[in-house]
Formats: C-alpha cells, structure tokens, sequence
C-alpha cells in the first residue's frame, strides 16, 4: 500500500504547515472538528451499518456542557471538554437504550425524534441561552500553563485530537470487537446464531460514536467560542450524513474528505452564490445515493483495484 | 367562569379546538405519508416539501394568473401530484432494490433541494394567501371566536381523509393496492401494471400534502421552511399509528393534534416535544404503532 | 505509474477543496466598514437592503474616501443566528482588515458580536437590535448602542398606553433576548404606572401561527395585548388578533414596530397604535430630503434604522478622520467626546455605556382618513428628550457606574 501511505504522508505536511501557508486556522480547525464527527458517525453506520437521523443531538449536547462550564462555572478548556464527552456519553447511553432494541427506519425515526427532544431542551432551558446559545467561551489554557489565545497553537492541538481519534477508530475497528460489529452489519441473524449478544455489541458502538461526536463538539465550542441550537438542529444531523455518504461510508478516509469537502463548500460558495448552497448541497446528496453511493473514497479505492498496481 | 387546574374552561375548549384544526393538517400529512410507506416502503422525507410547494402553487398561481382558492384546491395537488410521479419515475424507482436507508436518503436530498429552490426565490419570510370571501368571519361558540376557515379546515381533511380510507379498504382500486403492498411480481403476474401503480401511488400521497398545504395558506404564512417542521412531527405520529396503517395515521394525526393543544393549556413549553415523547413510549412498549402489524 | 497517479489526484482534490487564498489585508488606517444583518428573515425589511443604501449614502456624503484612502463596505446575512454573525465579524477582522462593524437587527446576535467586539478590538454599532443588555450587563469598551433600545421603547409607548387607560397587560413576547428584555421594560414601566401585568406567553422567534398564543392572551381577561415582538411576527400576530376578533376585547400596543411593517399592514389594520421611533421620514426638511433620495433606490421611506445606519456610518468617518486613524481606541475615545448633529439627531452623544442618546418620538399611527398622501402614517405625540427616553445610568454596565 505504498500509495496510500504517500498521501498520508503528503497530507500531513499539508496538515502541519497551514499556518504558513497563510490558510486561516479558525477555518481548518472548523473542518478538522466536522472531519471528527463524521469519523464518529461513519462509525456507527459504516462499521455498525445502523443509521442515526439525529446524531447532532451528542454533537450539540457536548458543545452545550462544555459552553456552560467554562462561561457559568469558570471551568478551563481540559475538563470543560472532558466533561462535555462525559456529558455526551450519558446522552448517548440514553439514546441508545431506547433505540438499540429496534433496526432499520424504526431506529432512524427514533434517533430522530430524540433528537428533537433534545433539540427542545437546549431551546428551552433555562441555562442554555435559548435562541442566542452560550456564547463568548473563552478558549482557556492547557491545563493551566499556555494560554489558549493563538490560533495557531490552538490549531496543533485540534490536529493532534483528530489524528488521535482517527487512529482510535482503526484501532476500535481492526479489533476484535470492531470485527464482530462488522458481522452484525452484515448479517446479524448469523452472529446470532454465532452465539453473541447482538444489543450489547450496537449499543456500545452507539455510545462510542455518540462519545467520539461529542469529543468533535466540545472542540468546536473552544475553537468557535459558542454553542448554539444549529449544533442540535435537524440540518447538522443532516450534514454529517451527506459528509459521511459523499466520502465513502464504511472506509476510513471517507468521512474526512467529505466533511473537506462540505464544510468548504459552505464556507466558500456561500459567498459566491449564497443561498444556493443548500440547493447544490441537495443536489449533491441526491446524486451520491442514485450515483456514486461508494462515496470519493470508495469510488478511488475501486478505482485502484481495477487498475494494474504500478 | 368555571376552572379546571386554575385556567378557564373556555380557554381549554379554545386549545382543544385549535387543536382539532392541527390534527387535521397531522391527520392529512400522515395519511399520504403512511400510503407512500406502505406501497413503496419509502420513508417520504421530501413530505414537507411538497406541503410547502402546494402552498406556494396556490399563491403563485393567485399572485401571477389570478386563479383563485377554490381552483387552487384542485389544480395545486394535480400539478405536484405530477410532479411527484416525475420524481417518482426520474429518481426514486432506481433505489427500490437498494436498503431502506437509501429511500431515506434520497427523498431527504430532494427536501433539500426543494426547500433550497424556495428559499432562493422567495427569501425566508413568509407571504400571506388570503382567506377566501366565502370563507370569512367567525363562528361565535361562547367560549371561544372561530374562524369560519379552521371550520372549514376540519371539514375538508375529514372529507378526504374518509374518502381515502374508504377507497382504499373498500374498494377494488384499493385492493389492488393493498395487494401491491403484500406481493407486488405475483401481482405482476396477474398482468397489473405495477410500476405504474406505484408511481400514480406516489403522485397521490404527495397530492395529500400538497392539497394541505394549499389548506393550509391561509392559515399560516406561506413560507420555504413551513414544511421542515412540520414534517418531523408528522413522522412521529405515523411511527405511533402504525408505519403502513391508514386508519392509525389518520386517528393518531386527529388525537395528538388535540393532546398538543391540551398540553399548551397545561404546559405550554412541552407543546412542542409530547408528540416525541409520547412516540418513544409507544416504541418502547408497542413498537409497530398503535394500528400497525409487524 | 499509475497508483502514484491516485495519490496526486487524491491530494489535488484536497488541495483544491482548501485552495481559496485567503483575502489580502487592507492597507494601515484604511476603513474597511462591515455590516452583518438580517436580509433574508424575519427582520429583512427593517435593515436589509436599505440599510446597505444607506451606508452608501453617508460615504457619498462624507467625501468619498477618509484618510486619503478608499472605504470598503463588507456585507452578510446572518439569517437570525447568532454564530454565523460572530463567525462572520471574526473572520473580517482577522483575515479583511475590518476597522468597524454595523449591525444587528437581532439582539441575540448583537450580544454575540458584541463579545467578538470586545476580543478583537473593533467598534460596534448596534443599530438593528433593541435589547438594552447591550449597553448594560453585555456592555463592552466598543459597543455603541445606536437608534434606539428597548428602556426607550418602553418609557415611550407602554407611559403612553397606561396613561390612556390601559392598565392591566399581557405580553406576547418574541422567545429571545430582545422580547424577554422588552417585556420586562414594559412591565416595570406599567407597574411604575399604576398598571399590572397579569401573563405572559413566549412565542418562537419567526413563529408561523399565533392563534393558540392569543387564545391564552384573550383567556387571561387583559385590558391590552402587549406585542413585545417586531418585524413579521408583530405583522403577523396583530393580524391573527384581528382574525380571533382579540382586538375587539383587548387594545394591542406595538411595543416596536417600523414604518415598513404599518406599510405592509396597512392603516385600516394598523390605525391608532401607539408607537416610539427614533426617527421618521416626514419630520422635518432634512429628514424629507434624506428620505426622498433614499425613497428613490429603495421605494420604501426609509425606517429608524436606516437612518441610524446613515448617521452611524457617518459619525464613524468623521470620528476617524478626527484621530487621524482607525485605532479602535482612539476613535472610541472620540466617538464618546462629540455631539453629533445630523438629519438622524440634533444633540446627540454617546455616554459611558455605550447608549447614544437622542430625542426619540411618540406617534400615534393615523386613520386612513386622516392620511393625505402616501406614508404620511404617523401624528406625532410628543418629543421624548434623549434623557428621558433612556433613562439614567443603571450601573449594570462596569464603564458606567452610577
């Protein structure tokens, strides 16, 4: 897999060297933090084969703790965050008791009404700012030491989170219990048969994803400064999807080029042509589940294989 | 005046009554929804879409070629009804083969699209579609000022939603639907023309909504975004009727717009999330939905 | 070699998906002036475009360039959200050289870029948003707090209702920080009064259907229907109030309202409300001649925020050029030391907490008997001095202490 290992080697001094290249760090790290959750998400549904329609609500409910300790309750960034993963884990277990016991659009439906449960909550409580969100989060220091401000320092830390996370999943995949997840996904009467306890494996892929999106969320409110409701809403659940669909479910790279993708075309085109971001974002989404529904990644991956290895 | 939990009766019947008025538009989204269900086995996210394209038709056609709300009425769910079964023929019959998920995915991508042509056109805001004059004034109940429309609102979705059901229990068409749903090829083998079914099927169910959204227009503001809301709740309420059950949409759309406006007397911050509560109960303890067959 | 060919174009697409270079910086002291706003939603009538226009006209009439150097109009839709507006004002100030920034038209967002305001060192003008908590517990160094706010709102029109005999008040209030903090100004302002609020009921920003929130309005047995809401939603509520025949029972006060929203209304809907405004079009010579050249791109008379944003946008230039450079700083300074005396204000200054203070006025809108010409929508009441309208220093803001 030479060619494999060059990209990633050229990727990451691409990675490494954005500050000098004048690229501006609070974008990068915006797309590093939805490349994170759309790692989380594919891991739920292409390892796990189980599609969540509400996934934001872990996404939203870490960036809202983690926004709320450090502003009402001083908290710095290290256990701001970690207590928003926590948080997000909890909501996650609850979620997923309810939902693990039924498959396919039934568990959709239900992810996706939970979600709007949820969504109501953190427009509704007290401690959640309502329509405006939490805001002025400020960015904290590393435990104590170096102060947050620079958005380049900044920028290293989130590259190094991401690059961790994206090894954890490989490493959660490639293990044993990523392979009998893998046999669920694929035929579930069989690995029942098989002998294991088929709930006890997807809930705790659930949770894991839904922890590993809220890891994405709290580092998003430090970056970013603020939670708001579009970090619960139906739309974000919505994007993940398309990120994780356009990039190649069930590969690794996949999610991280399509949350590339996405997230520049939001932030770019919508100055170009404004308002019909959403208009090509659905046309984009259409024509990957008609046409390309291998996702970039996939569709290289095939690609390669039919051609002779140089 | 008397009080019940220390509010007036007379606003209690006032909340059940616009409740009643909700229902009907949950009742008349859920029954094209449930009908789309049952036959394709495709979950119609593009639902709330093609409400807010029937709506806007009706204002369209009144603002640029004067046809008024009685015509709209018939003219708005032909015309998307049409364009449902485009839809349907161009993009949704090349997924029937594919997971589930697929459905899903797709229709939510046209949502997008759709509301996303919307939005460009007509910004965010909404426009008003005026009450028809035959339609206007109030009926004084005592406890509460109605408008004669929401009256009429009532009337028409429990007209239709009785024909539908009765056309498709009752009669031959509908059998032969519901014959489609058990087994389509053998059907097939009959000689009836299936895909054809399928797709006139799918033009009628998105023909429901949109003849609720042109109900609808003089209610509330006409706006891209009206059915995006709308259409998750209306998800919820088919889920706790019964995924492929016609009359559980219809009674479950009917009684949980009532128990909403019950709530909004009660506790008015959880109007918005008991339908979502009361869908993840009914999940945990009877997970095909009140009328639904596993 | 082929494979090698699939690793250049996998690292080609994610280039070219990161390419765009980022935008040059502005040269030193060149003012780049931003305007984030509300130009598709609930607001886009008030601000909007015509808020843009008039910008444009304050540059024109200022000379063209400050400084010896051109001025850049940088513009956004915030579309009511307030991370896209404080996303959008960081991102000018680190990457366009942003010097000022106008705007609003929601105060959630407002307080959001205010925040924003105060890490990057940048003027705000909040113009569009009504929530005194701007320039009280969310005041900065760099807020200005422009045509109007909601202390104003209320001592102007909930004094005039309660005075007329509207003593007992519900409120529809907008479910966000400008309705919660117009609701309680109103009420302090009734209670003040000799009046009492009996209820309220809190309505989603942009909501599309009033009716059940009224029912509970006409349930509560109120003497008035406090509309602590603007833009579309106060359109639209008081037309449902109409439909329920709620008016019949209860006299409704338009704690905000604009003369777009009167126009799309109309008068026969709208006749006899009590109304505050900071400004209006057929006032006087100089509002008339402003509001003709203005009439002519927009077609619409221009509302207090357009011409808040005129005035603003020159006061702005002219703090500028009076320091002699865009440091944050030294034109706040400036900004807080001048009078300012233009067809939007006559005598108006910018206190310690940030609040500009001007003569705000009373109207009451007009029978469509009473009107004689297009937009002639308002009589005017009385003048409310600046001091009066705004009330004292509260003390909630730490640059202004009692």
């Amino acid at each position: 897999m030479r060619a494999a290992n060059l990209f990633f080697l050229l990727l990451g001094v691409f990675a490494l060297c954005v500050p000098l290249l004048g690229i501006y760090p609070v974008f990068m790290m915006k797309l590093l933090c939805f490349a994170m959750f759309a790692c989380a998400y594919n891991l739920l549904l292409g390892f796990g084969g189980m599609l969540s329609f509400g996934h934001a609500a872990f996404f939203g409910s870490s960036a809202y703790a983690t926004a709320w300790l450090a502003t009402a309750r001083g908290w710095d960034a290290a256990p701001a965050i970690l207590a928003g993963v926590a948080a997000s884990a909890l909501v996650g277990l609850l979620v997923g008791l309810i939902a693990i016991r039924r498959r396919g659009i039934y568990f959709a439906m239900i992810t996706l009404a939970l979600a709007q449960l949820i969504y109501f909550v953190c427009l509704e409580a007290p401690f959640t700012g309502g329509e405006n969100g939490l805001q002025g989060v400020p960015r904290g220091t590393v435990f104590g030491v170096l102060p947050l401000k620079s958005d380049v320092l900044l920028y290293y830390l989130v590259l190094a989170a991401f690059v961790a996370q994206y090894l954890f999943i490989r490493r959660v995949v490639h293990s044993p219990f990523g392979q009998v997840l893998k046999a669920i996904r694929d035929n579930e009467p069989r690995a029942i048969s098989l002998g294991y306890d088929v709930n006890r494996y997807r809930l705790l892929a659930f949770v894991l994803s839904a922890t590993l999106a809220g890891f994405a969320g709290s580092l998003k409110t430090i970056v970013l400064s603020f939670a708001t409701l579009s970090d619960v809403q139906q739309a974000a659940s919505g994007e993940v999807i398309l990120m994780t669909l356009l990039g190649g479910m069930g590969t690794f790279f996949g999610p991280v080029a399509g949350a590339a993708v996405v997230v520049t075309l939001q932030e770019y085109l919508s100055e170009i042509v404004g308002g019909w971001v959403t208009v090509i974002i659905g046309a984009v989404f259409v024509a990957c589940v008609l046409t390309f529904r291998r996702g970039i990644v996939g569709a290289m991956a095939a690609w390669r294989r039919s051609t002779p290895d140089g | 005046m008397t009080e019940i939990f220390g509010v007036p009766v007379a606003v209690i019947l006032g909340q059940l009554m616009l409740g009643l008025v909700n229902g009907s538009f949950y009742a008349m989204l859920s029954l094209g929804l449930a009908v789309i269900f049952g036959l394709m086995g495709v979950v119609n996210f593009a639902h709330g879409a093609f409400y807010a394209l029937g709506a806007f038709a009706a204002l369209l056609s009144l603002q640029h070629l004067g046809i008024n709300y009685w015509a709209a009425l018939v003219l708005s769910p032909l015309l998307i009804g049409l364009l449902g079964i485009a839809s349907e023929r161009l993009l949704l019959r090349h997924i029937y083969q594919l997971e589930p998920l697929y459905g899903l995915l797709l229709t939510f991508g046209m949502a997008l699209v759709i509301e996303g042509l919307l939005h460009q056109y007509f910004g965010a805001s909404g426009q008003s579609y005026p009450v028809p004059s035959a339609l206007r004034g109030v009926f004084n109940l005592g406890f509460m000022i109605l408008p004669i429309y929401r009256a009429w609102v009532i009337l028409v979705s429990m007209v239709v939603c009785f024909s539908v059901w009765y056309i498709i229990e009752c009669t031959r068409l509908g059998g032969t639907l519901r014959a489609a749903t058990e087994n389509a090829p053998l059907l097939q083998a009959f000689g009836v023309n299936v895909p054809l079914l399928v797709a006139v099927t799918y033009g009628g169910g998105v023909a429901l909504a949109a003849l609720a959204g042109v109900l609808s227009a003089p209610v509330i503001l006409v706006s891209p975004q009206m059915g995006s809301s709308l259409v998750i709740v209306v998800f919820a309420v088919v889920v706790i009727g019964g995924m492929g059950s016609i009359l559980g949409a219809v009674v479950s759309g009917l009684s949980l717009g009532v128990i909403e406006g019950f709530t909004k007397v009660i506790y008015p911050e959880a109007s918005n999330i008991v339908v979502f509560l009361i869908m993840a109960l009914v999940l945990i303890v009877r997970p095909a939905g009140l009328f639904g067959k596993e | 070699m082929k494979s090698l060919k699939s690793v250049w174009a996998a690292a080609a697409l994610v280039m070219a998906a990161l390419g765009p270079a980022p935008a040059a910086f502005a040269a030193a002291d060149e003012v780049v002036i931003g305007d984030i706003d509300d130009f598709s939603g609930t607001y886009a009538d008030v601000g909007g475009n015509g808020a843009v226009e008039a910008i444009h006209m304050a540059i024109a009439d200022f000379g063209g360039t400050v400084l010896g150097k051109k001025i850049t109009v940088l513009t956004a839709d915030h579309q009511n959200k307030p991370d896209i507006g404080a996303s959008k004002f960081r991102e000018w100030a680190d990457q366009s050289g942003l010097t000022a920034l106008l705007g609003g038209s929601n105060t959630g967002v407002s307080i959001a870029m205010a925040k924003v305001a105060a890490t990057k060192k940048i003027p705000f003008f909040a113009i569009g948003a009504g929530g005194s908590s701007l320039t009280n517990e969310d005041c900065t160094a760099y807020t200005v707090h422009y045509a109007y706010d909601t202390t104003a709102l209320a001592n102007g029109t909930a004094t005039t209702v309660v005075q007329n005999g509207g003593k007992s008040w519900f409120f529809l209030t907008a479910d966000y920080a400008f309705g919660t903090q117009l609701q309680t100004a109103a009420s302090k302002v009734v209670e003040a009064n000799g009046g009492k609020t009996l209820g309220a009921v809190r309505v989603p920003l942009g909501a599309s259907d009033f009716s059940s929130f009224l029912l509970q309005a006409q349930g509560s047995g109120a003497q008035v229907l406090a509309l602590a809401n603007a833009g579309e939603d106060f359109s639209n509520s008081l037309k449902a109030a109409n439909e329920f025949g709620i008016t019949k029972k209860m006299k409704p006060a338009a704690l905000l309202t604009f003369i777009t929203n009167i126009d799309s209304l109309g008068l026969a809907t709208a006749q006899g409300l009590y109304l505050t405004d900071g400004f209006y079009w057929d006032l006087n010579d100089d509002t008339r001649a402003f509001s003709k050249r203005f009439f002519e791109k927009i077609k619409k008379e221009p509302t207090m925020d357009d011409g808040g944003y005129y005035s603003a946008t020159l006061t702005y230039l002219k703090a500028v050029k009076a320091v002699g450079s865009t440091d944050a700083d030294k034109v706040m300074a400036e900004l807080k030391k001048t009078k300012i005396n233009d067809m939007f204000a006559k005598g108006g200054y910018i206190r310690a907490d940030g609040v500009m203070v001007h003569d705000m006025y009373v109207m009451q809108v007009k029978s469509p008997q009473e009107s004689k010409y297009p937009w002639d929508y308002y009589r005017l009441l009385r003048v409310m001095k600046g001091e009066e309208a705004f009330g004292p220093i509260t003390g909630l803001c730490s640059l202004a202490p009692k």
